[in-house]
């Protein structure tokens, strides 16, 4: 079993949790994720590695509260242990090799866009970061940003934290600035959408995370499919980085609603059953 | 003296019309009358051809003299000396082209129902044996199988009952691989290989779930942890798709998803958390066992209309005949000698057709089956909202690109010696879909089988 060893929230809808799996920590890159299953009706869940530690054992993972599931893990407190957790899985990022990198993290992708910023840092790479979220009390993981950027550039939709505006804004002028390497954008879908329009006008490579909805992890449902440079790939076993400028976000979107329906009706259910 | 009937027993079955609206299991098992009377049906040859045909060389005549003899736990203990899961093989083998293929009964008339005979044996000692086998003497070796399926499993079995210390790695939270998340409940009960499962863990077996190997653990960190030999059965992952515009429409999966998300996700179920798309008009490509269980599925789910779509005719098709039989009987509807060329979305990228050609057979093709064609001016459309790709799966890389030194083969599945398994690694031995690419749970085991006794006899010099 899988103890949570700490629980933090993070802002209203974001919390962390320090999970025990020592097997997992000691292989956990950047960029890779674990699946979870909270109790034993549960449904599979993917969700980035936010942090690892090779000598506690432990492993991080941050997540925002948006269907049932995450409803679930959340009602568990320190102490209590998870189900399954299945990991690593997934490439690394690759953070070899790279002069300086653009880090465009959005809202809770902001806990995934960390590690790998952590990761070029260490690896010896100029780290410039843009964190985009929609208001103030939303922010997470501001200053373990600016401990490895060289530059960290707080956006937000209503100006309550930082400057006003979209993470395309703030890296815009970045890209006229200075030079990248690579950009790294994590977010919604829409936000790496558009980061991948801005960074195709100024030729610099962009590498997206994509989390799309998956079972198993490991290459055999193909649910996580999606079209990359024309090609059906899947993202558990091919990704989950991959060229950003390839990427078809259009479909990914709407792969992305397939349960939308069935999440809704779920969580409402669920409040219920919380309430009563 | 035989009895001279030219049919087999009847199968008591649930009805059609029921059976469609749940998963119970639809084959409900010979009594104990109609088992001793199908087993007075076996000549009891001297030359036994239905053993030639079992790819584990079951003693197929004594274990059916045992039930004419009613010592239904002397049979039991005949069949487990050569197979590792009877009740498993006994409702998912398909007979028909291995021992009852053979059966000299089955030249007039129908064959003896071997495979009806073994599952009765097999759930007779189920609900009757008592204690738990003994544990074999530790020699003191350890294995590590990779992979729960049947291949894993018997492998295990066999490598336990000999005293080795074995250790079963399997990706997923539950072991049983196809067994659990393929193979629907209505077919294979999820109950009867857990118990198959806790045999194997009374013999010692010790199953870590969770531990996707080639990720948490490579091979030869396997080595490394003190493993004298290392099985891999990891099956044939990856589902394929055909490549033609739509795939990627909401409503479009793969069988591999459709069937996880049903049996081992239990989506069926009113209190499982994770969701299935249940259409209306499902189509299921492809025309194999996998196809015939998510067609079943999908009409279970509620579907008014569930179609095969399968390119050859029904001479041609892959799947059990039994299967076949039921689905037809369950109101599927097949849809031979087509083929689609493009899935059709609306706005929303939702599917709302399945544009298909007609098929006709030319000259036989490199598997010996006649080559579909495509008829000229046939084009039609089959509306359609869920379309389910049961066209085969490839091996998952994992294992193969984290391994350094094992050979594959230009599909990607490992390549083995053939009568050891034994791959291109030394203490690396494999068998089941990750070896063959896709084929059956008794083609698994009869790998597993032959690469414990290959490896038993490396491993005790």
């Amino acid at each position: 079993m899988y103890r949570i060893i700490k629980k933090e929230a993070l802002n209203p809808t974001v919390s962390k949790m320090v999970i025990e799996a020592p097997l997992v920590a000691r292989k956990a890159q950047a960029g890779q994720f674990i699946i979870l299953r909270v109790d034993d009706r549960g449904e599979r869940i993917p969700l980035t590695i936010a942090d690892y530690d090779r000598e506690a054992g432990t492993v991080t993972i941050i997540y925002q509260i948006v269907g049932a599931t995450t409803m679930r893990l959340d009602q568990l407190q320190e102490g209590d242990q998870l189900a399954d957790f299945v990991g690593p899985l997934g490439r690394p990022t690759e953070v070899e090799g790279k002069k300086r990198v653009a880090v465009v993290g959005g809202g809770v992708g902001c806990a995934i866009a960390l590690p790998v910023a952590k990761a070029l840092h260490a690896a010896g790479a100029i780290v410039d970061t843009v964190a985009g979220f929609r208001s103030r009390d939303l922010v997470i993981l501001e200053q373990e940003f600016r401990a490895v950027s060289a530059e960290y550039r707080l956006m937000t939709d209503d100006g309550s934290a930082g400057e006003k505006g979209l993470v395309t804004d703030a890296l815009r002028t970045l890209l006229e600035q200075n030079s990248y390497d690579e950009v790294i954008a994590i977010g919604p879908l829409v936000m790496m959408k558009f980061v991948c329009l801005l960074t195709k006008e100024y030729g610099v490579k962009t590498i997206v995370s994509m989390n799309p909805i998956m079972i198993d992890g490991t290459g055999m449902c193909g649910g996580c499919r999606l079209t990359v440079g024309g090609e059906t790939k899947f993202a558990c076993v091919d990704g989950p980085d991959f060229d950003g400028h390839l990427v078809d976000f259009d479909q990914a979107i709407e792969r992305g609603r397939i349960y939308h329906a069935y999440e809704q009706e779920r969580c409402n259910l669920l409040k219920k059953e919380v309430r009563e | 003296m035989a009895n001279m009937s030219m049919e087999k027993q009847k199968m008591p079955e649930l009805r059609p019309e029921i059976r469609s609206r749940n998963f119970e299991e639809v084959a409900l098992g010979y009594s104990r009358e109609q088992a001793v009377e199908e087993a007075h049906r076996c000549l009891q040859c001297k030359n036994s051809p239905c053993v030639s045909g079992c790819p584990v060389q079951i003693n197929i005549p004594a274990f059916i003299r045992k039930i004419q003899e009613e010592d239904f736990e002397g049979a039991y203990q005949i069949i487990n000396a050569s197979s590792a899961l009877p009740a498993v093989c006994g409702r998912v083998c398909p007979q028909e082209n291995q021992c009852e293929g053979k059966c000299v009964r089955g030249i007039k008339g129908e064959p003896v129902a071997i495979g009806r005979l073994e599952r009765f044996v097999a759930d007779w000692h189920m609900a009757h044996a008592a204690g738990k086998p003994e544990r074999p003497a530790p020699n003191g070796k350890k294995v590590a199988v990779v992979g729960s399926g049947p291949a894993g499993l018997t492998c295990a079995g066999e490598l336990a009952r000999k005293g080795y210390q074995v250790t079963i790695f399997e990706a997923l939270h539950v072991a049983g691989g196809v067994l659990v998340y393929g193979i629907p409940e209505f077919r294979l009960p999820k109950a009867i290989v857990a118990r198959e499962i806790e045999g194997l863990k009374d013999l010692g077996v010790q199953v870590e779930t969770n531990m996707v190997i080639g990720r948490i653990l490579s091979v030869d960190e396997l080595f490394e942890q003190g493993y004298d030999g290392v099985f891999i059965g990891s099956g044939a992952g990856l589902p394929r798709f055909m490549g033609i515009p739509g795939e990627n429409l909401k409503g479009v999966l793969s069988a591999n998803e459709f069937l996880t998300r049903v049996n081992l996700m239990k989506a069926y179920q009113p209190d499982s958390e994770t969701p299935v798309q249940r259409g209306r008009r499902v189509a299921v490509v492809g025309g194999g066992n996998v196809a015939m269980d998510a067609a079943r599925c999908a009409r279970r789910l509620g579907a008014d209309e569930v179609y095969i779509v399968y390119r050859r005719s029904m001479d041609e098709i892959p799947a059990r005949a039994e299967e076949i039989h039921h689905a037809i009987e369950e109101g599927i509807i097949f849809k031979t000698l087509t083929n689609p060329v493009e899935i059709l979305g609306d706005e929303h990228q939702n599917v709302t057709g399945l544009r298909c050609v007609e098929m006709e057979l030319g000259a036989p093709d490199e598997s010996g089956r006649r080559r579909p064609v495509m008829k000229q001016g046939s084009e039609h459309m089959l509306e359609t909202d869920v379309v389910i790709m049961a066209i085969g799966t490839s091996p998952n890389p994992l294992i193969r690109s984290t391994t350094p030194g094992l050979e594959t083969n230009s599909r990607g599945c490992i390549i083995t010696e053939e009568d050891t398994g034994l791959t291109s690694r030394a203490g690396v031995y494999a068998g089941g879909d990750a070896v063959t690419g896709a084929a059956t749970v008794i083609l698994a085991m009869g790998a597993g089988k032959q690469a414990a006794k290959a490896m038993d006899e490396k491993l005790s010099k």
